[in-house]
């Protein structure tokens, strides 16, 4: 299905999406501060994954992904990637200090 | 460069990130590897799928050909960086919003 990835990546949005909620963990709210956070991660992630995609480290099942490319070869859904699980990553670490604030003071 | 010694890089330089650019100290609050056995775990899932069904699919020659839950042992060290390097940003932007504190960046 060309839509496997896409709905893999949009599942992680789904599952975390309780901690905003919940958890008050603030991270969509604080959304300039999020924005900020993934440009150099997408540079440097995103980099990465076109010189693997351009030294044939690794490449992508067409079946799976919708077949938007960006410039570069990089299939769309993996810029999606590098903005999903890394926001995964901030709404866990500010799910924990919601619950155990002195973990990270 | 294969992928094993990038991604044994992208550990360093998150280190680095961690510790010398931003001094943001994450690696040494349990905080941090909460959050990260957290993420572990998930990764684990995700990149399981991703590489079992595979969507992605590696070059045998520039893999050690360790693999866990179908994905090459290099993807957790990606991991690790992409995800240490993206929390030790996002607390360093935190603190630089409240510089009074000393706290992990609200």
């Amino acid at each position: 299905m060309h839509a496997t990835y896409l709905l893999i990546l949009l599942a992680c949005v789904v599952g975390t999406a309780p901690l905003e909620i919940v958890l008050h963990t603030r991270v969509y709210a604080r959304w300039p501060r999020l924005v900020v956070t993934l440009v150099p991660v997408v540079l440097i992630f995103g980099g990465w994954d076109e010189l693997a995609i351009h030294q044939g480290t690794w490449d992508y099942a067409r079946r799976y992904l919708l077949g938007v490319y960006l410039p570069g070869r990089l299939p769309l859904e993996e810029l999606l990637f590098f903005l999903v699980i890394p926001t995964c990553a901030v709404l866990t670490l500010e799910a924990v200090r919601a619950r155990r604030p002195e973990w990270l003071a | 460069m294969n992928y094993t010694l990038l991604a044994a890089l992208g550990v360093l330089l998150a280190v680095l990130v961690d510790t010398v650019l931003l001094r943001t100290f994450l690696l040494r609050r349990k905080g941090f590897w909460a959050a990260y056995v957290i993420v572990l775990f998930f990764q684990l899932v995700v990149n399981g799928l991703l590489t079992g069904l595979p969507v992605v699919r590696y070059d045998r020659d520039r893999i050690i050909g360790l693999r866990i839950v179908y994905a090459p042992v290099e993807d957790l060290l990606f991991g690790f960086a992409m995800v240490t390097i993206t929390l030790a940003t996002w607390v360093w932007l935190g603190r630089r919003d409240a510089p009074a504190t000393n706290r992990a960046g609200r």
